[in-house]
């Protein structure tokens, strides 16, 4: 398959320069990458006769040509203010294009608390290890970025984090550029994370409005693993509010230690041109607790699809998701939620919940529960729905002087509400609620 | 304030409505009684503008506008209330703020500014107490959960805060007990001005033993088949419906 792609990916020679060049330059990781490389060169690009990319045809996202972002430095952007979390006290940090400056606002990080550039952790002998993992399957975009990511974020904690950490990913770029940021996130037994991510694409210094909007594409393949120990707490926050041009394909691997507690609350609001999120929660020991909470608002063209996987390996744990969708305009959505019980993995509890409001005659979702269950002592259970507004609530609304839109907008951040009020932290979740409201009210 | 002068509608191509004439003064509270499926509730959802419903003749005037020329929310920012018989419940959306913004719709379409939190809240804690309306219930979810009688309360809350000219109250005694029944009755009396006016659409005389009305029309087959006062929800308690209907078809056997 990829001799045909090499042929006719334009990105695919890119591909093969940009890692000549890096493993020609970098020894350290030269086994990894290439492991990864070969991989990579094996399963090509997916297609929709992958299993896992069925409904998800990026053919059309491959037909620009991009540069790899393998040695090109970081533009000089401002932070838009859109990116500002009004209220969140907490620390700071801006990377862009996958490079953190260093920078932290909000005050000096807590001692138990240590940040690092991959560049750099990757030269440490005792950091290493933690980027060579090549147990990643089929996995073709995990294995692109292993054999060609050279920055992002290190992140260590011991004890709590007295307050979140919120990180801004910006993506900037004047040409067709690829990047692969990787991110490696520790969080030491018994500490505890607070971490709002959210991702944002903007225009260089000094060049606004030079370029239009979703003219220049960046693809941004990012992969982040994070390691929950024995009793730890991670809380984790995604925004995802890149604009058009953006293609975003997200792994994040969350491998949790006995008794350790992981939540996510992903939110993708209209924008990006592609949004993929694989998100696994690998429970590699007992007594874990594991909350996926995702909400999805497609406009435009967007396709935006959420994987995600609850791997119960060992007994006692305890999984929960609730994915909703809000499909506008010509939107597609996609989700899969799979839910792997171990035969070792008694007493496990896992529930699935996928929620659609389809606005738009032109706007299509497919969901796929997917539930595999070799154990026999378990409470599992999963649903799925699709729907439009009901005409009697809108009517409702109406009859009280409330007009069409803004009706259809209430009910719109009614369906939300059941995922924005997971969010703990009360400044995030207006800001959210903020971020919904921009987007709606829109014609059918 | 309202005249309805030979109204047909039907839904799903089949006729409802076949010819209603009535006339509404400020200040009159007019009880629509009927059986079953006479079209009672039809021309309650035909007056609030729901989309199913399809006028095949005659015409609606409101204040002397086109009412059936408007928008639901339009005919509600110009003042017609309809009391839901089955109350929709919406979670997600707070009773509170859904009174808000619907309040807010309004003031602007009478272009009033909307009120300031203080002032929104001092008219909510007031309406309450008027219709003695569960001061909990205004914070939750718009009806989740509540029960039919709350549902109904939470209705004539509702109007109170809207301040409409013309209320309708879709069989809002269906449902309740005794107690509620007292209650939802005590908050409307309260309500009644000689500014505004009310049709109550009810299927039984025991709501107007608490809400006294003017008139009483009688409606069936979709026709208003017998207008008088008060006393004649007393001949219909006592008759029943039977003595009308054949009333009616005789009367319909003349004039063809």
């Amino acid at each position: 398959m990829s001799t045909i792609q090499e042929r006719t990916i334009p990105l695919y020679e890119e591909i093969v320069n940009g890692y000549n060049r890096l493993v020609a330059s970098d020894g350290d990781l030269r086994r990894a990458r290439q492991s990864a490389f070969d991989k990579f060169r094996l399963l090509g690009f997916p297609s929709i006769k992958n299993e896992d990319w069925k409904y998800t045809n990026i053919g059309r996202f491959l037909k620009d040509e991009f540069a790899l972002g393998v040695s090109a430095g970081a533009p000089s952007v401002v932070l838009p203010e859109a990116a500002i979390i009004p209220g969140l006290d907490g620390y700071r940090i801006v990377l862009v294009n996958g490079v953190w400056n260093g920078e932290v606002s909000g005050g000096p990080l807590p001692k138990g608390v240590e940040i690092k550039r991959v560049a750099e952790a990757i030269q440490d002998p005792a950091l290493a290890g933690y980027f060579e993992n090549g147990k990643w399957g089929n996995l073709a975009f995990v294995h692109l970025n292993t054999a060609l990511f050279t920055d992002g974020l290190f992140i260590r904690v011991n004890g709590a984090v007295d307050k979140p950490l919120q990180i801004i990913h910006l993506y900037s770029t004047e040409r067709n550029l690829m990047i692969q940021p990787r991110h490696v996130w520790v969080v030491n037994a018994n500490a505890e994370l607070t971490v709002v991510e959210s991702v944002f694409s903007v225009e260089a210094e000094g060049k606004r409005g030079e370029v239009k909007t979703g003219e220049v594409k960046i693809w941004v393949n990012s992969l982040t693993e994070i390691i929950a120990h024995t009793d730890s707490r991670v809380d984790h926050t995604v925004i995802q509010a890149a604009a058009a041009g953006a293609r975003l394909v997200n792994h994040t691997t969350v491998r949790q230690k006995k008794q350790s507690l992981y939540n996510n609350y992903t939110f993708t609001l209209p924008g990006a041109d592609l949004v993929r999120n694989d998100l696994q929660a690998r429970l590699e020991e007992d007594h874990t607790e594991t909350h996926l909470y995702g909400l999805y608002l497609a406009a435009g063209q967007q396709l935006v699809d959420n994987h995600t996987l609850v791997d119960h390996q060992k007994p006692s744990c305890f999984s929960n998701e609730l994915y909703k969708g809000v499909l506008l305009e010509q939107s597609t959505g996609v989700f899969n939620g799979k839910v792997y019980v171990h035969k070792d993995a008694q007493k496990t509890n896992a529930f699935q919940q996928n929620n659609n409001l389809v606005i738009s005659k032109k706007a299509t979702i497919d969901s796929k529960p997917e539930l595999e269950i070799f154990a026999d002592d378990v409470k599992c259970s999963h649903g799925s729905t699709v729907g439009q507004f009901s005409e009697d609530a809108v009517f409702y609304l109406r009859a009280r002087g409330i007009g069409e839109e803004t009706a259809k907008a209430l009910l719109i951040a009614a369906f939300a509400f059941d995922v924005t009020e997971k969010i703990k932290i009360r400044a995030v979740e207006n800001y959210i609620n903020q971020l919904i409201s921009q987007h709606i009210p829109v014609q059918g | 304030m309202l005249i309805i002068r030979n109204l047909h509608a039907e839904v799903e191509d089949k006729q409802i409505l076949k010819g209603i004439n009535l006339t509404v003064n400020a200040g009159e509270v007019h009880a629509i009684m009927g059986p079953n499926g006479s079209g009672k509730s039809s021309l309650a959802s035909v007056l609030a503008g729901k989309e199913n419903y399809a006028v095949t003749e005659g015409e609606v005037l409101f204040e002397g506008k086109d009412l059936l020329d408007m928008a639901p929310e339009v005919r509600a920012r110009e003042g017609i209330f309809l009391a839901f018989q089955y109350p929709i419940e919406i979670p997600g959306v707070s009773n509170i703020n859904f009174l808000k913004t619907a309040l807010a719709e309004i003031r602007a379409y009478k272009n009033l500014p909307p009120l300031d939190a203080k002032e929104f809240l001092q008219l909510s804690r007031e309406k309450q107490k008027l219709v003695e309306f569960d001061a909990k219930l205004v914070n939750r979810s718009l009806n989740e959960g509540f029960s039919g009688g709350e549902k109904k309360r939470n209705e004539i809350f509702q109007l109170a805060m809207l301040e409409p000219s013309l209320s309708i109250l879709d069989e809002t005694d269906s449902g309740l007990d005794i107690d509620a029944l007292r209650i939802v009755s005590k908050g409307v009396n309260k309500l009644r001005s000689e500014k505004n006016a009310f049709i109550i659409i009810t299927h039984y005389q025991r709501l107007l033993e608490y809400i006294v009305p003017d008139f009483v029309h009688v409606l069936y087959n979709g026709r208003i088949v017998k207008s008088g006062t008060k006393e004649l929800a007393l001949e219909l308690e006592e008759k029943g419906y039977d003595w009308l209907k054949e009333e009616s078809r005789e009367k319909e056997v003349t004039t063809v």
